[in-house]
């Protein structure tokens, strides 16, 4: 399409330039671009047909190609042609409306939480519990709640996740004798140990915003249970109450031992903090030894999860899914269905963690021989989880998360105080939008 | 007699028609130009009409109603919810109007007569004078990504050059210039005043290359010293210029943006309305009601500057 377009411009511009030219060849523009986008909506999928088509936002490099992998490898199992069409990531996700109401694909990648559940319950998307009868006993009950839609149906397919938790280096720990910590008094008396001992106890960056939303994630879960952090991210608990007070004053104890300019650093430079050894602990997801570039850095850094505070123990672990979900249109698609299943299988996910490495399958038996020891021990804590969150931007509404979340987070995090009653407000406004 | 004027009704007929065939047959503009001339009305028209005035109407229109973007059915009426949201419970609206006005100021106080100077300064025929203009230029020109870079390089906390000038880079006393909401608004401040003072330096250059230089010669001789030339001569010599710069300088006040944008995506500290109109109008937090209602109040805020610049040029007109 765009080089038709391009030939067609350069052809009113390369001669002689005229107004009638010029004209003419806009005309031109038009009636082809037109013609294009008429020829970009056919896409194929019949009701029954052995073909299925894969809308993908997974258009970075090695992620593309994995899920190449993962096509190769359905389409030599069951000789179905799947057509994948990437998309770039960050257009995937802000136009997924209209994708989703125009002529999507027949299986497209997504994540799990709030949005999953909101176009299931749109009814843009289609329920899967006969996938889920093949592959559910492949999933723990962590993974299985988080595919599952308000309906009480299954709409998603996980393919891989990546904890969140804290990190640490082993080397620095041993030095001064710190142990991991199991309760939350704990993790602060070891916090103001690590200050006295010269050490920025918690690295904690927050320039964009999002890092932020992990700690209150795991801080609200330890007080008052993954359920009401739920209803909270769902807008079915009020913000305004003594609960939400609760979790904003447990986080004050430890604002004293976060990185004190924490609202000028990106993740990354978060991470070089722990790396260097300046910084006692880090918490952050998985993807934070992307930055240790250097092995020796990697092989010390170790994990523990966000210790308990009041109720249910470490049970809730956030880590965000990522997979596969159907379209309204491709739920006729038999093909499109046996491609979701064929995802949760661990020939699936095997085949496109050959690729990318950086992830966790959710599968779980998979075969796990290529992880390093630190995967192992990150995939334990998953698969021993009871609940998984999503992380706040996912399990809320985004507008609650983007343009009210990270505001109050970055407020907090300046003077320690929170307004509830105002955050309630502004909830209420952009729920009722939806 | 009666034939008399019979014949000089029929010579006035034929010459009347004579002259109707002539202009016919010396028209500028045959056919053809008329249909191309039609189309080069019609086309800017539409395009006009598709891109600026519906989409205007609309987002009036849609700043009254509740919408999830999705099914035109899920659209319900809101009343004037979405205003009372922004002026009441939205933290960040007016802080960004603060922000917007204190943007207008700092450009029309400090950059605007930095552009104004440096344009006195290259006129001067020194040496390199293209050099500089065109250093001076290249902010305006370079893409936002590359002005992110480089402002990185300079702000930056830990390996930033002017931490590291400072001798505060990587210790604790470094200055958190993004990071800091008292301070991440001035060093946005002068990001933007180092493009628009390029901007500003340009449209004065063609400014006083303009300037009759008999106007120099008589005031000279008249005895002004050049301080009084400039402001008593050339500078009013200039009006339709500083026309121009004032309103580019309101526009540019008002939509500022991408310098906020790339530091920290116009929050803590750095809210801009239109910042905060792209917040929620684009990507996956959008929420078009108030989205659109922000943008109203950022339209009615454009329209004070433009009514007065368009009341003031037709009074001179008439």
């Amino acid at each position: 399409m765009s080089n038709e377009n391009l030939s067609a411009f350069s052809h009113a511009t390369g001669g002689t330039m005229t107004r009638r030219a010029l004209v003419s060849g806009a005309v031109g523009l038009g009636t082809l671009a037109a013609l294009a986008a008429c020829t970009g909506t056919a896409t194929g999928g019949a009701t029954a047909s052995k073909t299925l088509t894969f809308g993908s936002g997974s258009s970075d490099d090695v992620p593309k190609r994995a899920y190449a992998a993962v096509v190769d490898a359905f389409n030599k199992k069951s000789g179905d042609k799947v057509t994948t069409n990437t998309v770039a990531h960050n257009d995937f996700q802000n136009n997924i409306n209209t994708y989703l109401q125009g002529s999507p694909d027949d299986v497209f990648t997504w994540f799990a939480g709030y949005r999953m559940r909101f176009y299931a319950a749109k009814d843009l998307v289609a329920p899967i519990d006969d996938v889920w009868k093949k592959i559910g006993g492949q999933f723990g009950a962590g993974l299985a709640g988080a595919s599952t839609g308000d309906d009480g149906k299954k709409y998603f397919v996980p393919n891989y996740n990546y904890p969140w938790g804290f990190f640490y280096r082993k080397s620095v720990w041993q030095a001064k004798g710190y142990n991991v910590p199991t309760k939350f008094d704990d993790l602060v008396a070891l916090a103001k140990q690590m200050k006295t001992d010269g050490l920025t106890p918690i690295a904690f960056a927050d320039k964009d915003g999002w890092p932020a939303m992990g700690t209150f994630d795991y801080i609200n879960m330890r007080t008052n249970g993954y359920k009401f952090h739920m209803d909270l991210t769902a807008h079915k608990e009020s913000w305004d109450q003594k609960k939400v007070k609760d979790v904003f004053d447990n986080w004050k104890q430890l604002l004293p031992y976060q990185s004190p300019d924490a609202l000028g650093l990106t993740w990354q430079e978060g991470a070089q903090a722990l790396g260097a050894g300046k910084a006692g602990m880090y918490l952050l997801g998985s993807f934070v030894t992307q930055q240790f570039t250097d092995p020796a850095v990697l092989a010390d850094i170790d994990f523990f999860p966000f210790p308990e505070i009041a109720v249910e123990g470490t049970d809730s672990v956030e880590a965000p899914i990522d997979g596969l979900m159907l379209t309204k249109k491709g739920g006729d698609n038999q093909a499109a269905r046996d491609f979701l299943a064929f995802m949760g299988t661990a020939a699936g996910q095997e085949a496109y963690f050959s690729v990318d490495k950086s992830n966790l399958m959710t599968v779980k038996n998979a075969d796990t021989s290529a992880y390093s020891d630190f995967n192992k021990k990150l995939a334990g804590v998953i698969s021993n989880a009871k609940h998984i969150s999503q992380f706040f931007d996912r399990d809320a509404l985004p507008a609650m998360a983007n343009n009210v979340m990270i505001p109050a987070l970055q407020g907090f995090l300046k003077d320690g105080t929170v307004d509830t009653a105002n955050l309630e407000a502004q909830a209420k406004a952009l729920y009722a939008a939806q | 007699m009666t034939a008399d004027v019979r014949t000089r009704e029929q010579a006035t007929k034929a010459t009347g028609q004579g002259s109707r065939r002539l202009r016919r047959r010396y028209s500028l503009l045959n056919r053809r130009d008329k249909i191309v001339l039609a189309t080069m009305v019609a086309i800017p028209t539409l395009i006009q009409l598709v891109l600026v005035w519906i989409p205007t109407v609309l987002s009036v229109l849609l700043s009254f109603v509740r919408w999830n973007g999705l099914a035109f059915s899920d659209i319900r009426p809101a009343g004037v919810s979405n205003y009372q949201y922004i002026f009441q419970t939205y933290p960040s609206f007016w802080p960004a109007l603060q922000h917007n006005l204190l943007w207008l100021a700092f450009l029309a106080v400090v950059a605007t007569p930095i552009g104004l100077l440096l344009a006195v300064l290259l006129d001067q025929n020194i040496r390199g004078s293209r050099i500089y203009q065109s250093i001076f230029f290249t902010p305006v020109m370079l893409s936002l990504v590359l002005i992110g870079v480089i402002w990185q390089l300079f702000y930056s906390q830990n390996n930033g050059l002017l931490n590291f000038l400072l001798g505060t880079s990587g210790t604790p006393q470094a200055v958190d210039w993004f990071g800091n909401p008292h301070l991440n608004i001035w060093a946005a401040l002068i990001a933007a005043t180092w493009r628009h003072a390029g901007y500003v330096m340009i449209l004065y250059l063609a400014g006083l290359k303009g300037v009759d230089p008999s106007l120099r010669e008589a005031a000279a001789l008249d005895g002004a010293n050049s301080v009084q030339l400039f402001f008593r001569v050339i500078l009013p010599v200039m009006r339709p210029i500083n026309i121009v710069i004032v309103v580019i300088t309101i526009i540019e006040s008002l939509r500022a943006f991408d310098i906020v944008y790339i530091i920290n995506g116009g929050k803590n500290g750095l809210e801009l309305i239109s910042a905060l109109v792209i917040q929620f109008l684009v990507g996956e937090a959008q929420v078009i009601g108030i989205g659109s209602a922000l943008a109203v109040v950022l339209l009615v805020i454009s329209l004070v500057p433009i009514i007065i610049y368009l009341s003031r040029t037709f009074k001179k007109e008439s």
